[in-house]
């Protein structure tokens, strides 16, 4: 783990007119994750969470402060340059899994390199590749309506790695599992920070998934608690 | 994979959706194709026909007879270069079914008036004019039942008859022509007038309508106007116009097949513009969230709206050309039971390339509507909140 910050936010305000009210969610948020790290995000519902996740990915803008990731000024970008650079940087994982339903999972896989300049043959090892680290290469024809829940976050996993992003946002990955999935996947995101060194920032309601990650920051009312862990 | 994979696998993910839609496309394309087909062959008449040509028929409606002394008299107009008549026969051959387009004619000044369009021999036409029941054939006719010159032939009359009551003429082939211009239709027969007059039952003396050159197309008001003029207040008035204006009448009288066309392929496009758009804004309402992924993904907003566009241009031509090939199996066959009374029926290469244009355009103006909100679909909102 290094200690250079791939993930800076100074002084961020956000917040969100519902009706004639102006909600605040975050005033003048600082936050620093460096690269290698792997952050729980817990809170209650309605904290910010996922607009958290929503800022650091470049889907939604600050009011005011700077958002820095993986050497950008992302809050200073355009939308089509937002696009490339999430395509290049970023992979997401959501609750829902959120595949494609009429593609097969190897074609889930692919679709992020489709915004690469990758050839046929290198995009079909770079499937393969990701299909295996999330072991499931032996599905790869295999269609999201044949999976169980706890493959098809596999697949999605397998998709958020494949082009190779910095940083991995997980919005409660595991929020739709039993138990036992969710373990598996939970491990599978500890590897994939432990061994290959993605940057993971995971937003979760369940204590025991937090154990897994490095440490866990705790939002509420537009700021952050920290309780590191013995890693 | 690749982009095309994508729309094709979004396009069917649907089966019956896709396969209705494609089926109401196909319906709309195919009647465009025949309806165009049948419009195009009524009116190449039109297309071949000579801007310093003027016809002169009877004021009362073409199908009224004129008095052969009018030909005599129109050739004295000032103005009139050449002039010629024509009687139709409303021939067949064997059958009724086998209509025929035969005209009973002056050979010498009528075969020297449509010499721009036919390919007359000298040969041909002084044997024509030297031999009273001889016939020239144009070449599709002659192809068609086979006959040579020297053909001993019976033609037969659905409205004439002989005095001795027979239907059918005996006339031998004497020539069989060719065309100087591709757009003008050689199924056709010539005959002497003289022969026909003088041997029909009735109507002896009369004439179809009389056809004339001008000595140039700025006399063509002018001298309209004195033939018209001379025989106003007589018991058989005239009405002369250009040849093209003569032929647009003609085609009237089929019913206006231009405005039909238009009225039936127009309903019928606004039909499925409604429903395939409409079909399609749902489809792409209903892959909200999935746009949103493919946006996370880092698809950029006009990615997302090609993917929609090639969605619709996709089904626009599958449909289109499936109904284009309908239809083009639908004017082979038509043009086989009806290629004597419309010759020509078929799909040009315009109309495909005007089905083509349509399809394009059908394909955009449908996909217009939900490109554009997959476009501006904000990430956050496309997700939902949770
Ligand atoms: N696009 C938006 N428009 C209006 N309000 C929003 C929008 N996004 C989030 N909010 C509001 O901001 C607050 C935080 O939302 P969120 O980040 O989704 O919370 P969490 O993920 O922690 O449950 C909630 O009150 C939510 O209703
Ligand atoms: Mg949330």
């Amino acid at each position: 783990m290094s200690d250079l910050p791939l993930v800076r936010l100074a002084g961020v305000s956000k917040g969100f007119v519902k009706g004639k009210d102006a909600i605040t969610i975050f005033d003048k948020l600082d936050l620093a994750i460096p690269a290698g790290d792997f952050v729980a995000v817990m809170g209650p519902s309605g904290s910010g969470k996922s607009t958290l996740l929503n800022l650091l990915g470049g889907i939604d803008r600050p009011d005011t402060g700077e958002v820095q990731v993986a050497g950008s000024r992302i809050d200073a970008l355009s939308e089509g340059e937002l696009s490339a650079w999430r395509a290049a940087h970023i992979g997401f994982v959501f609750q829902f899994y959120n595949l494609m339903p009429m593609l097969t999972a190897a074609q889930n896989v692919e679709l992020p390199l489709l915004l690469t300049r990758l050839g046929k043959a290198d995009r079909r090892r770079h499937v393969e590749t990701a299909l295996t680290i999330v072991n499931l290469a032996d599905r790869a024809k295999h269609y999201p309506r044949e999976m169980s829940g706890g493959q098809q976050q596999r697949v999605a996993i397998a998709r958020a790695i494949v082009s190779d992003p910095e940083l991995l946002l997980c919005d409660e990955p595991t929020g739709d599992l039993d138990r036992t999935s969710a373990d598996e996947i939970l491990g599978m995101l500890k590897a994939l920070n432990r061994d290959l060194g993605k940057t993971i920032v995971m937003v979760t309601h369940d204590p025991a998934a937090a154990r897994y990650a490095r440490r866990t920051l705790h939002l509420d009312k537009g700021h952050f608690e920290e309780k590191e862990l013995a890693a | 994979m690749n982009d095309f994979l994508l729309i094709r696998k979004n396009l069917f993910r649907k089966k019956l959706r896709a396969i209705l839609m494609i089926v109401s496309i196909l319906v709309a394309f195919a009647i465009f194709g025949v309806l165009a087909a049948f419009e195009r062959a009524f009116n190449a008449g039109e297309e071949v026909s000579e801007a310093d040509r003027l016809v002169v028929v009877n004021k009362i409606n073409f199908t009224q007879p004129l008095p052969i002394a009018y030909f005599n008299r129109v050739a004295a107009v000032e103005g009139v270069r050449q002039v010629t008549f024509a009687n139709w026969f409303g021939g067949y051959y064997q059958d009724p079914k086998n209509f025929t387009v035969v005209m009973a004619v002056e050979p010498e000044s009528y075969l020297k008036l449509i010499s721009t369009e036919y390919a007359f021999t000298p040969e041909m036409t002084e044997a024509f004019v030297r031999n009273r029941t001889g016939a020239l054939v144009g070449e599709q006719l002659a192809a068609k039942w086979g006959w040579k010159v020297g053909d001993r032939i019976p033609i037969s009359s659905s409205i004439f008859s002989q005095k001795n009551g027979s239907t059918a003429w005996d006339v031998t082939i004497v020539g069989i022509f060719g065309k100087n211009k591709p757009q003008a239709d050689t199924t056709l027969m010539l005959i002497q007038y003289a022969y026909f007059d003088e041997t029909r039952s009735f109507g002896k003396d009369t004439i179809g309508w009389l056809v004339l050159k001008t000595a140039s197309p700025a006399l063509n008001d002018q001298v309209a106007k004195s033939i018209d003029g001379m025989f106003a207040n007589s018991p058989y008035e005239t009405a002369t116009d250009t040849e093209k204006a003569f032929n647009k009448a003609f085609v009237a009288q089929l019913g206006n097949i231009a405005l039909i066309v238009q009225l039936v392929v127009g309903a019928a496009f606004v039909t499925i513009l409604m429903i395939v758009g409409n079909t399609m804004v749902m489809a792409i309402r209903e892959r909200t969230r999935e746009i949103a992924v493919l946006k996370t993904l880092g698809f950029s907003g006009g990615r997302v709206l090609r993917l929609v566009l090639g969605e619709t241009l996709l089904l626009a031509l599958i449909g289109g050309t499936a109904g284009l090939l309908l239809a083009w199996l639908a004017t082979r066959a038509m043009s086989q039971s009806l290629g004597n009374f419309i010759p020509g029926l078929s799909l040009s290469p315009g109309i495909v390339a005007a089905a083509i244009g349509f399809m394009v355009l059908l394909g955009l103006a449908t996909g217009l509507v939900p490109a554009l909100n997959a476009f501006r679909l904000r990430i956050a909102d496309g997700m939902g909140r949770g």
